[in-house]
């Protein structure tokens, strides 16, 4: 059926992991590698999910666990971690998550707007939902993951920013 | 003849005009302090001739215009016929800024003359004219009885070939007068053969008449540099013409246009550098290859036979990589004496106007360092040169009433320490009122009343924000905006400043700076299981204290004694949030760091060794962390944070506060 559209629509591909559970994907065009779990240099005043930085090939890159984003835990880092490296705006960050699943072509006709939640996950981070395979899959605004918190708390405090995401 | 896209020069006209009236301004000084040296004259006068030749070729007309003025001047100076004096050398000088500007603006492609430089402009002309009308304008040419100049000028075969374009001298003829071109004609010369004529050779010759009222060592230095390149005749106009429509001047320089070009140019900056550091890399460039080829080698049939070989293969590898990097650093670097040039001008004008003598002492120009941090420390620089004339240095009565000869000494000198460079800016003034700084400091609430301080820390207070002692605030200096916009300055550039005074004898400004932004040297720490690395720049010693040398004071913060001070403790475990670090002091080492004047221990684990980190942004992909200044890659591929020594302060102090 996805298949079947990709001839005719244009589709969104975006790259799914999971996160507890659960399905994510990020638009495969900010994807700039993959890679296991290496040791990160830990910086000061930053945010406890701001794990720390790691050397790019000779760029300074800082890497995020999403668990932590989230609000959630994370028992270890491991050989097992995955570490998905996106750019947004020419500015590269690593984010961790449980594990790499594949990736699917999304039509973005079927894309519906999140609902409020209120569960486990932040929606501010979630651009859309949509389904791959009968299961649905939380498409991630990786543009917001890194904003600094004071500017999100300023998003907040704007009201009709805040009727827009009520409206949503 | 292919037409050339001039505007592709007009960057490096730019340049090197700029790069004249520099020379032009140093020897300008020189003439100034009295020096004779004919030589001088030659400089200024070539200056002026090529930047003015430069300005025709490209069409600036008003920079030509301008510079053609001064520079008949400065033939008059240069045949004996005018004598040099103070007012000469100062309207000169202005002429020099009058043209830096009028180039400024050529560049941005806005309109070139003003106001200003009319002025000027007339100014200098009626000098020159002396008795004799003033400039040569066209319009004005017809209605005088005109006088004027038959030239006959015939190129030598060689004429071309050694640089000379005639149409150049057509166009510097123009700024003189009214030019009208006679004849041209083939010359005698030439070969009656057409198969055999050299396309390089010129054969052309002119009769011209230059209209106007021009005086003939003008037209000489038009033709100054042709001398054995041409055939010459000129002669004064036999009689007075009628004014007669004559038809336009042969070459007109299309110079609106030209100028609309200019505008776009992209100003990204270049480096001249010399062919010896060219070849300086070419060389290593080479050896690097030869090294390469020989680890191949090694590699193609290795055993473990080799070991020894790919051992010595590595190690000069290494030797190539370090001499490399230093070579492609150097091509960064130069003289100070770039900055310091400027000096003697300043001083000059800042003696006329304060009514001081100043003797100016440079040493050490030509220590070189990189580009950015030289051009970033000019301005803290004048503001420290301003600062000791204006507060430091003496008028003439005090420091014969003092003792002192009349004449105070400024001194700048620079020179490598280590892998910094030093500036120092010395007098032999008055020295800082250290009483009226701490009255002042206490006065602004930034030391309690009652805190003894030493001569230097007292000192060091003329570096914090909003801190200025002149009790009235002149045009030069005592702002208030001063001395901490200086230290910021310095700090940006990875560097400090501090100072050194006694009381009627004078006050020493210290500017360590390091050689290069990209690459420092910094000691790697351990903390935790981290690696910070300290600039080595900012150290002033690393030391165990014993267990109970440190006592806890009633705010919560912690202090040591050292040398004659206390300095508080900052806990780099703590400022930078590490688990599992050393917390007994005891155990750990304390490194004693110095910023702007501010000295602070900093606890860490241990001591790793000493390292070349090259400074890689953290915001390039992050952002700004406060205490560290950015990271760097280490031997094993990991990331250490470097550490910033005015940002740890600080952070200490808020948390010594919030304690």
């Amino acid at each position: 059926m996805h298949e079947n559209h990709a001839d005719t629509a244009p589709t969104v591909q975006q790259l799914t992991f999971s996160l507890v559970g659960e399905e994510y994907g990020v638009d495969i065009l900010s994807v700039r590698e993959i890679r296991g779990w290496t040791r990160v240099t830990r910086i000061p005043q930053t945010p406890v999910y701001v794990l720390g930085v790691l050397n790019l090939r000779g760029a300074i890159v800082p890497v995020l666990d999403l668990r932590l984003r989230f609000g959630l835990e994370r028992e270890s880092y491991g050989d097992n971690t995955v570490m998905i490296v996106v750019a947004v705006a020419e500015r590269l960050f690593g984010i961790v998550v449980d594990a790499v699943s594949d990736v699917v072509d999304i039509d973005p006709a079927t894309i519906k707007p999140v609902p409020d939640m209120g569960a486990i996950v932040d929606t501010r981070y979630l651009k859309g939902l949509a389904t791959h395979a009968e299961r649905m899959v939380m498409l991630l605004d990786v543009q917001k993951l890194m904003r600094p918190e004071d500017v999100e708390t300023l998003d907040a405090a704007l009201p009709d920013v805040r009727a827009a995401e009520i409206a949503a | 003849m292919a037409t050339v896209d001039l505007s592709q020069f007009h960057k490096t006209f730019f340049e090197e005009s700029l790069e004249g009236l520099d020379a032009m301004e140093a020897a300008l000084l020189a003439l100034d302090s009295g020096s004779a040296d004919h030589e001088l004259v030659h400089t200024i006068f070539r200056a002026a001739h090529s930047i003015k030749g430069g300005a025709a070729t490209f069409g600036f007309a008003d920079v030509a215009a301008f510079t053609h003025v001064a520079e008949s001047l400065l033939e008059e100076v240069r045949s004996g016929r005018r004598a040099v004096d103070a007012g000469l050398t100062d309207l000169l000088l202005r002429s020099v800024d009058c043209l830096r500007a009028m180039l400024a603006r050529t560049a941005r492609g806005q309109p070139v003359a003003d106001a200003a430089s009319e002025a000027l402009r007339i100014e200098l002309t009626q000098l020159v004219a002396g008795e004799a009308a003033p400039a040569p304008a066209a319009a004005q040419a017809g209605a005088t009885a005109v006088d004027g100049w038959d030239i006959r000028f015939v190129g030598l075969p060689h004429l071309l070939r050694s640089g000379h374009e005639p149409l150049r001298l057509f166009r510097e003829l123009q700024q003189l007068g009214r030019l009208e071109v006679l004849r041209a004609f083939v010359g005698d010369a030439v070969a009656a053969d057409f198969s055999t004529l050299d396309p390089g050779e010129c054969h052309l010759g002119w009769e011209l008449r230059l209209h106007g009222a021009v005086a003939r060592p003008d037209l000489d230095a038009v033709f100054e540099w042709l001398d054995g390149d041409c055939e010459l005749a000129i002669a004064p106009l036999a009689a007075v013409e009628p004014v007669a429509p004559s038809p336009e001047p042969a070459v007109a320089a299309p110079a609106a246009a030209r100028e609309a070009s200019a505008a776009g140019h992209a100003d990204g900056g270049s480096i001249r550098v010399g062919i010896d550091k060219v070849d300086a890399l070419i060389d290593m460039m080479g050896e690097l290859v030869i090294t390469q080829s020989m680890l191949n080698d090694i590699g193609a049939n290795f055993d473990l036979s080799q070991l020894e070989r790919l051992r010595e293969g590595l190690a000069q590898l290494e030797r190539n990589t370090r001499e490399l990097q230093d070579s492609v650093m150097r091509i960064r670097m130069l003289p100070i004496g770039t900055v310091f040039n400027r000096f003697p001008r300043l001083v000059r004008d800042l003696e006329r106007k304060l009514g001081k003598q100043v003797k100016l002492e440079l040493h050490g120009e030509h220590t070189e360092l990189d580009k950015t941090v030289l051009e970033k420390i000019g301005d803290p620089m004048v503001h420290l040169v301003r600062n000791a004339i204006d507060h430091g240095l003496e008028l003439p009565r005090q420091r014969r009433a003092a003792g002192k000869p009349e004449a105070g000494t400024l001194r700048l000198d620079a020179h490598h320490e280590g892998g910094n460079i030093v500036v120092r800016i010395s007098d032999d003034g008055a020295g800082l009122n250290h009483e009226r700084i701490r009255a002042k400091a206490v006065e602004r609430g930034l030391v309690p009343p009652d805190q003894p301080l030493g001569d230097d820390e007292i000192a060091a207070l003329i570096f914090e924000p909003g801190f200025s002692t002149a009790a009235q605030a002149t045009d030069l200096s005592g702002r208030g905006v001063g001395m901490d916009v200086v230290r910021r300055n310095v700090r940006d550039l990875g560097g400090s400043v501090g100072v050194k005074s006694v009381a009627g004898q004078g006050s020493v400004f210290t500017i360590a700076l390091p050689l290069t932004l990209a690459i420092i040297d910094g000691l790697v720490t351990a903390v935790g299981g981290e690696r910070y690395i300290v600039p080595l720049i900012s150290i002033v010693e690393s030391l165990r204290l014993p267990a109970d040398a440190v006592r806890r004071t009633a705010g919560g913060g912690e202090v040591f004694r050292f040398r004659d001070e206390y300095l508080p403790v900052i806990r780099l475990h703590r400022a930078f949030g590490c688990a599992d670090a050393v917390t007994e002091i005891g155990r750990g080492i304390v490194v004693v760091v110095e910023d702007g004047g501010q000295r602070v221990g900093l606890l860490v684990d241990e001591l790793v060794g000493q390292q070349q980190a090259v400074i890689k942004s953290l915001e390039k992909h992050y952002r700004q962390v406060q205490g560290v200044s950015g990271a760097t890659i280490v031997s094993d591929g990991s990331v250490a944070l470097i550490v910033d020594v005015g940002g740890v302060v600080r952070l200490g102090r808020c948390s010594g506060k919030a304690a």
